[in-house]
């Protein structure tokens, strides 16, 4: 029986995980394309029809690309540091709820790999893993430009991990779990983002930070920093960065899915179908505001995440609490 | 002393609420601003992509746009070059050698003339220099070759069998060993002048 367990987790695994690299995969041509679009221009459109097999060509050639390593690079961290950054992407998944579960042959197949009760503890404490894998990085290439991208990112992630996790904390409070099954549950009669619109765009803000896009993009700013903390990182492992960031933002789309616009919950279509159309509402947003906003200036993203972002995710909390308390008695 | 405080306390009250309002005002600017970028990127992606897509579509080039050079030929078929050396003299990056030589009849040519297109920056001082037209530069920029030696043109390659951008003029005949009728009869020239006849 528990080979049976163990047969459907692994199936469940390798879908998901298909799933993820192939809509990564396709949302960096989705990308181009779009940024292409939105600066009124083609973007690829040479391998395959439109642009279509760009993604594979791509992989092709990151795969047959020599793989440097800096001379006086710290070698052990600097071949560790890009696995950390996917995985941390990748295992925030395990806790995503893509459905109701299942019912084949009066076995119930929850639609989930792991349904954790302190899922939302497991979210954050994995994102923020990938501030490690990123500053170690960085700092094991040996290299100025590499250093000061990573410190950028080390300070901002910190200071945008806060009021991340303090956005999420009304979501919990309205939810009364942290259980990200219960939380889309709660979601039956109407997403939270009606109810959390403030704790909605915290959170969006906050992830694009932690997602390290624009207008947050510091770490990388190709403009100043040349690669930023992957700069001295090619072929798989620089690949390894770049699908890590894709997933990311994947994960991202998917967490905004599931807290605020009602995770598998919709009509006519099966909820994993309908996770995965609202999780593809924020990477295009991502996109959007890519071609849109200019990089921010390092103390002026400080400030923001300060001084604007984290007083009013703590007023957030305090006015969902009283209003909860009040009708609750 | 008293009244002092209130008015000090008011004019503070006064100044908080304009800091408020002016803080105010720049959040519903910053708003604004932000929903104006995000609009104006949303109107281009509907606007017709600008991009030329080169192979496919070639884009007309303008009719003194300067690449490949050749050597042109007189009207009666003969090289206009005469290897005065004035090219290659005024060359900027010195891609341009020859070694002159001279007919029987005195007429001056290259034995061999050579360019290397992978130093030409397309300048068009040689053809500037040229004093019989014979360097020209054309509008065929396409002659990029994976071996940086196939970029060395050789006298065979430059020479043209037409006369390029002016397909009658002839050094010689202005000019030149071959000039044969006597004086006051080649082209653009007047009769000579008796000096005796200016004596008073």
């Amino acid at each position: 029986m528990w080979l049976f367990g163990l047969l459907v987790l692994l199936i469940k695994i390798a879908a998901i995980l298909a799933v993820v690299f192939g809509t990564a995969a396709y949302l960096i041509l989705l990308e181009r394309k779009l940024l292409g679009r939105l600066q009124i221009r083609l973007g690829p459109n040479r391998v395959g029809f439109g642009g279509i097999l760009q993604p594979i060509a791509d992989g092709m050639k990151v795969l047959l690309k020599e793989d440097l390593i800096p001379a006086d690079a710290d070698r052990t961290i600097f071949k560790f540091a890009p696995a950390v950054v996917a995985s941390g992407a990748l295992l925030i998944l395990a806790v995503i709820p893509l459905g109701r579960p299942l019912t084949v042959r009066g076995y119930e197949i929850p639609l989930i790999i792991t349904d954790l009760n302190v899922g939302l503890l497991y979210v954050f404490a994995l994102s923020s893993m990938s501030v490690y894998g990123m500053a170690l990085g960085a700092w094991a290439s040996n290299s100025k430009y590499s250093l000061i991208g990573g410190i950028r990112g080390a300070a901002q992630m910190i200071s945008y991990e806060l009021s991340l996790g303090l956005s999420l904390v009304p979501v919990a409070l309205m939810a009364g779990s942290l259980n990200l099954t219960e939380i889309v549950e709660a979601q039956a009669n109407y997403p939270f983002i009606l109810a959390q619109p403030v704790a909605f765009l915290i959170f969006l803000i906050s992830a694009m930070a932690e997602a390290k896009r624009l207008p947050f993009d510091l770490p990388e700013a190709e403009n100043e920093l040349i690669g930023g903390f992957h700069t001295e990182y090619s072929g798989m492992r620089f690949a390894l960065f770049f699908v890590g960031e894709y997933v990311n933002m994947v994960v991202i789309g998917a967490l905004v899915a599931v807290f605020f616009l009602g995770g598998w919950h919709g009509p006519w279509l099966p909820g994993p179908v309908w996770l995965f159309l609202k999780a593809m509402i924020v990477p295009v947003f991502m996109i959007w505001t890519r071609a849109t906003l200019p990089r921010l200036r390092y103390d002026q993203l400080m400030q923001f995440g300060w001084k604007i972002l984290l007083p009013v995710a703590l007023l957030n909390i305090l006015i969902t609490g009283g209003i909860l308390v009040w009708i609750n008695g | 002393m008293a009244d002092d405080k209130s008015v000090e306390a008011k004019v503070k009250t006064e100044e908080e609420k304009g800091r408020l309002r002016s803080g105010l005002k720049e959040g519903i600017e910053a708003v604004k601003g932000l929903y104006d970028s995000y609009a104006v990127t949303a109107k281009h992606l509907f606007r017709k992509p600008i991009t030329e897509q080169y192979p496919e579509d070639k884009r007309k080039l303008p009719a003194r746009s300067r690449a490949r050079i050749i050597l042109t030929r007189d009207p009666e078929g003969q090289e206009r070059c005469v290897a005065c050396y004035l090219c290659s003299g005024v060359c900027p990056v010195s891609c341009i050698s020859m070694q002159s030589a001279e007919r029987e009849d005195g007429r001056r040519y290259a034995q061999w003339f050579r360019i290397n297109f992978s130093r030409c920056i397309f300048c068009g001082l040689c053809e500037e220099a040229c004093p019989t037209l014979a360097i020209q530069l054309t509008s065929d920029f396409e002659i990029c070759r994976r071996d940086l030696l196939e970029l060395v043109y050789e006298k065979e390659d430059l020479l043209t069998d037409h006369g390029g951008k002016n397909e009658t003029y002839d050094f010689y005949r202005h000019a030149g060993v071959s000039v044969k009728g006597d004086k006051g009869e080649h082209i653009g020239e007047r009769p000579p002048v008796n000096v005796k006849t200016n004596l008073p």
